[in-house]
């Protein structure tokens, strides 16, 4: 009890310290250095309170919950930190804490252009936001938290507001995450008529009386609200303008924590709240996941913005954490309760990697960015040797991105596949065909993954520069890359140690009442990792050091036996010609033949305007510009008709709109006493 | 038992040199022409790592790096897949995905050596290289987990040892899952009709130009890595799909059998890649895909008849 006790203590010392941050920067608004250290100091603090006790939440199990009674009647402040919300706090808790680090450095080049006081306001107010959206329970407040998380991110995005782009981005998030909440609270709505009560906790109970239809009807609310959130095809078309737009250590939160926030709520109302979900549910979302990790990945492909390309990858990974909440799902259902918990802990450990190493490229991407004053790609070039270290690390992201041993997103994709491959063998042929789409799409999206970030990588930081300004880059602030180093080694140290994570995974997973005394289906010592039915086994320390320990013995032998070899520098052949940044390949080429074999889903567009020297004798063009993008399906075939409708609706609606106060005045007198019926029935 | 373990990682790179020599003179003698010696692999490897090294100064240290790791790789790859015997299934690194992510690491650095140094093949190379090793890892992973399945196991050497006590009758899916195999195998390894691995021209090279700017010792390397990789990947057709001789004891008499017999059936797959080489045309790139989704077609048919 003691332990709960300080774990509680040290979260509300959290919020305190992001309140006095936020409050203080604004303080400072009129001082841009002060604010900007202010501001993040609070956010670090707050970070290392987040952390201790979303930790003790973890490994202790000191779980908590409080309430703080409010004057209105159906608010209630009240805070539930079990388990899987600590799972989620330690996130936030863990990116936010290098993020701020990061911010230190990064936020010196607003200085003088905008208002730092306000970036570390929302700011705080957004870490704050998210860590409480994970622990309230109750309908309202939660509501109203998870409104003032948008909000608050929503000001970050537009924070760069000199650029007409920036706005318009943040006009679209605000419009698809409202859209989004008025599904969650209709969602919502449809409990608390059902079961009578805001509570989370008395709702879970009372879930028996539920009809099914209600459930159901639940379900898609809950899903296509909290999908928005989570950026799941085809709700996703906010996500890849919107993370951008914000600056660099924002989009790396937003990317690698706020729309884990969806996934959170997903997994707290399907397998927390209302149990006994049926087989449908669980088939839907691993539909959804098989779309959305291979869509994601093969738009990142078609992106030459960095941070789009990172945006777009984001979408992917929802989409294979999906895959093991939908496989846990499906598995629970037909009551195979260990595999269940196998397919959550895969779907939890990929949303820990993904925050890591999202944020790291993010990070890095920001980095650069600070640097070349572009998010084109094509742009970059050679940069591996004008900031050496932010190359390696974002290296190391790319790598575990691309689920590459030894890293960490190696080992989550290990365990998805797991599941996936139990969901083929193990279910019966009414579900075995989801599972096979499933795996088949996650075995296409690892692979395209390492192209999209050898692709990254390559434009980036290899080859020669592709425009002067690389020229003039330097190794980034030193805050900066203690932000990046630290993430960079965790994905490393993460999967050298998933035994060890998988572990405290499992416990999460088994204090979700359903899973509750009942063992997983696999053994996780901190060395090997494997099913219990003997099906796969796995070392992460082994693999790293057995990497190591061979690349080391074949570098020292073949050192032994050429060491007096001479190594010469030339250029590179080049044909006879003199070799220009133009010869090399860019990010487009780079992607151009997997978009031409992908051609009938990413519908790539080609718009070729020329220019003249003489209009009427047209043989000697003067300039001719090639646009290559790709049609945005979605705007096309599901907003736009979607949007052609509600306009044709409202057309009908306005016949309404007289102007005569008379008219208006019969409509208040027809609806009382509509009104007045219904009540009287 | 450990003499055992010591013969099983230097195998690989031992025999591979000695595959592309077998397969390079069954392709010359087929264009009626004599050939080089079976051996001369060894020689250029030797020749190489006497040479001195000439770098482009635009390369970083991945360039420099990349050798290192790729033929670490391979070494690695090669201690973990059932050569001759299967009495390694206690090995923590024989798990089915756990190879195929080594070689998509192998994929990554070379294609990032290919960029490095900026000539305008190498970044080409590495497009066309990753487009078809994306396009190829379904088909991959799922004719060996069809054998998994059979096995139900993912553990290469366990596989390997179910699959040779299997009836001859259970077979079907198994063939239709090599099949589906070969043709990921010539993808990976870049063989006709994937690749032709004889070419320097610019419009069909892909591993090719990834390794232009390499020479002397990290030349050596990359070639002997993909000598490795070709046996790696001879050896799993062989022995997953084919295990039969394999030695199932730790007894050290069973070792030169089923050595013998491995070789033979090295043997028989290089033949058959050399006539395969010799008689059908390069594919234009993008009909590739087609053949790699066939792949991925063929195993799921496959693991659609074993569970």
């Amino acid at each position: 009890m003691f332990s709960a006790f300080t774990s509680s203590i040290f979260f509300l010392a959290a919020l305190t310290l992001w309140m006095i941050g936020a409050i203080g920067s604004l303080a400072f608004m009129k001082n841009d250095q002060r604010a900007n250290l202010w501001g993040n100091f609070f956010a670090i603090f707050g970070a290392v309170a987040g952390l201790i006790s979303s930790f003790l939440v973890l490994v202790f199990g000191s779980a908590f919950s409080f309430n703080i009674p409010s004057s209105l009647h159906l608010l209630s402040l009240s805070f539930n930190v079990d388990k899987l919300s600590g799972f989620f706090i330690f996130a936030i808790s863990l990116i936010s804490l290098f993020t701020s680090i990061y911010a230190l450095g990064y936020v010196k080049h607003y200085y003088k252009k905008y208002n730092i006081g306000t970036l570390g306001f929302f700011y705080n107010i957004f870490l704050a936001g998210m860590v409480i959206v994970s622990s309230a329970s109750s309908i309202l407040f939660f509501l109203i938290v998870w409104e003032i998380m948008s909000l608050a991110s929503y000001f970050l995005v537009i924070f760069e507001h000199k650029e007409r782009s920036n706005i318009q981005a943040g006009s679209l998030y605000f419009i698809m995450t409202h859209i989004g909440t008025a599904f969650i609270t209709l969602a919502f709505l449809l409990l608390y008529h059902a079961t009578g009560t805001l509570d989370f906790e008395i709702i879970k109970s009372n879930i028996g009386a539920v009809k099914p239809l209600t459930k159901n009807i639940v379900f898609i609310l809950a899903l296509i609200g909290f999908g928005t959130k989570a950026g799941i095809i085809p709700f996703h078309i906010w996500l890849p303008s919107a993370h951008p737009a914000a600056p660099s250590h924002v989009s790396a939160l937003m990317s690698g924590v706020m729309i884990k926030t969806g996934i959170y709520m997903l997994i707290r109302i399907f397998m927390d709240i209302m149990a006994d979900a049926p087989l449908w549910w669980g088939v839907v979302i691993l539909l959804i996941g098989a779309i959305s990790s291979l869509l994601g990945v093969l738009y990142a492909l078609t992106e030459h913005d960095i941070k789009k390309v990172l945006a777009y990858s984001s979408i992917e990974n929802i989409g294979i954490i999906l895959l093991g909440l939908g496989s846990s799902l499906i598995f629970w259902s037909m009551n195979m309760k260990p595999f269940a918990i196998l397919g959550l802990t895969a779907a939890l450990f990929h949303t820990l990697n993904h925050a890591v190493f999202k944020s790291l490229l993010f990070m890095g991407a920001g980095a650069v960015i600070s640097e070349m004053h572009t998010r084109n790609m094509e742009e970059y070039g050679g940069l591996i040797k004008y900031m050496p270290q932010t190359a390696f690390f974002f290296l190391l992201g790319s790598m575990s991105i691309s689920a590459l041993p030894p890293f960490n997103g190696f080992f989550s994709e290990w365990l998805i596949f797991q599941s996936l491959f139990k969901g083929i063998s193990g279910s019966d042929i009414s579900v075995c065909w989801a599972f096979m789409l499933a795996a088949g799409s996650l075995a296409f999206t690892g692979g395209l993954a390492a192209m999209c970030f050898v692709n990254v990588f390559g434009a980036t930081f290899l080859a020669r520069p592709r425009s002067p300004e690389v020229y003039h880059a330097k190794e980034s602030n030193v805050t900066l890359r203690i932000g990046m180093f630290a993430l960079a080694a965790l994905t490393l140290v993460i999967g050298i140690t998933a035994g060890t994570v998988t572990n405290i995974l499992s416990g999460v997973a088994n204090d979700l009442a359903i899973f509750r005394s009942s063992p997983p289906a696999y053994y996780s010592t901190p060395l090997t990792v494997g099913l219990k039915n003997n099906f796969a086994s796995i070392s992460m320390p082994f693999i790293f050091i057995s990497l190591v320990l061979v690349s080391a013995i074949i570098f020292f032998i073949v050192f032994l036996f050429t060491r007096k070899r001479k190594i010469k520098f030339g250029t590179t052949w080049d044909c006879g010609t003199t070799l220009s940044p133009r010869m090399e390949i860019t990010a487009t080429g780079f992607a151009n033949s997997i978009i031409a074999i992908f051609r009938g889903v990413l519908k790539p567009t080609k718009q070729v305007s020329i220019k003249y020297r003489d209009e009427n004798m047209r043989y000697f063009p003067k300039t001719e510009t090639v646009k290559l993008g790709t049609k945005d399906i979605y705007r096309g075939y599901f907003y736009r008709p979607l949007h052609i409708f509600t306009i044709k609706v409202s057309e009908y609606v306005k016949r309404i709109q007289s102007g005569n106060i008379n008219m208006y005045i019969l409509y208040i007198l027809l609806t009382l006493i509509a009104i007045l019926l219904i009540v009287a029935v | 038992m450990s003499i055992i373990f010591i013969l099983q990682v230097i195998l690989v790179p031992a025999i591979s040199p000695l595959c592309i020599g077998i397969v390079k003179k069954i392709k010359a003698k087929l264009q009626n022409r004599t050939g080089a010696s079976i051996f001369q692999p060894y020689k250029d490897l030797w020749k190489l790592f006497h040479k001195d090294e000439v770098i482009s100064e635009d390369a970083s240290w991945i360039f420099k790096f990349a050798p290192y790791l790729i033929f670490s790789v391979t070494i690695i790859l090669g201690a973990s897949i059932p050569l001759f015997s299967t009495i390694f299934s206690d090995n923590l690194l024989s798990d089915l995905l756990v190879v195929v992510y080594f070689i998509a690491l192998l994929t990554f650095f070379l294609a990032l050596a290919g960029i490095d140094v900026g000539s305008a093949f190498g970044g080409l190379g590495s497009s066309r290289e990753m487009t078809l090793a994306a396009l190829t890892e379904g088909g991959l992973i799922f004719s060996m987990l069809a054998l998994a399945f059979s096995a139900k196991s993912t553990n290469l050497f366990t596989i390997a040892a179910t699959i040779s006590s299997l009836s001859f009758f259970s077979f079907a899916p198994i063939i239709l899952a090599f099949g589906a195999f070969v043709i990921t195998m010539l993808a990976e390894t870049s063989r006709f009709p994937f690749d032709n691995p004889a070419t320097h021209l610019e419009l069909t090279m892909i591993h090719e130009a990834m390794i232009l700017e390499y020479s002397g010792k990290r030349l050596a390397l990359i070639e002997w890595a993909a000598a490795n990789k070709f046996l790696i990947f001879l050896a799993l057709g062989a022995n997953l799909f084919f295990p039969w001789g394999i030695s199932l004891s730790a007894n050290l008499a069973d070792v030169p059998l089923a050595l013998i017999l491995f070789l033979v059936k090295i043997l028989i797959l290089s033949i058959f890649v050399a006539v395969l080489e010799s008689s059908i045309a390069k594919f234009r790139f993008f009909r590739l895909p087609d053949l790699l989704f066939t792949s991925f077609i063929l195993s799921i048919i496959a693991i659609c008849l074993i569970i």
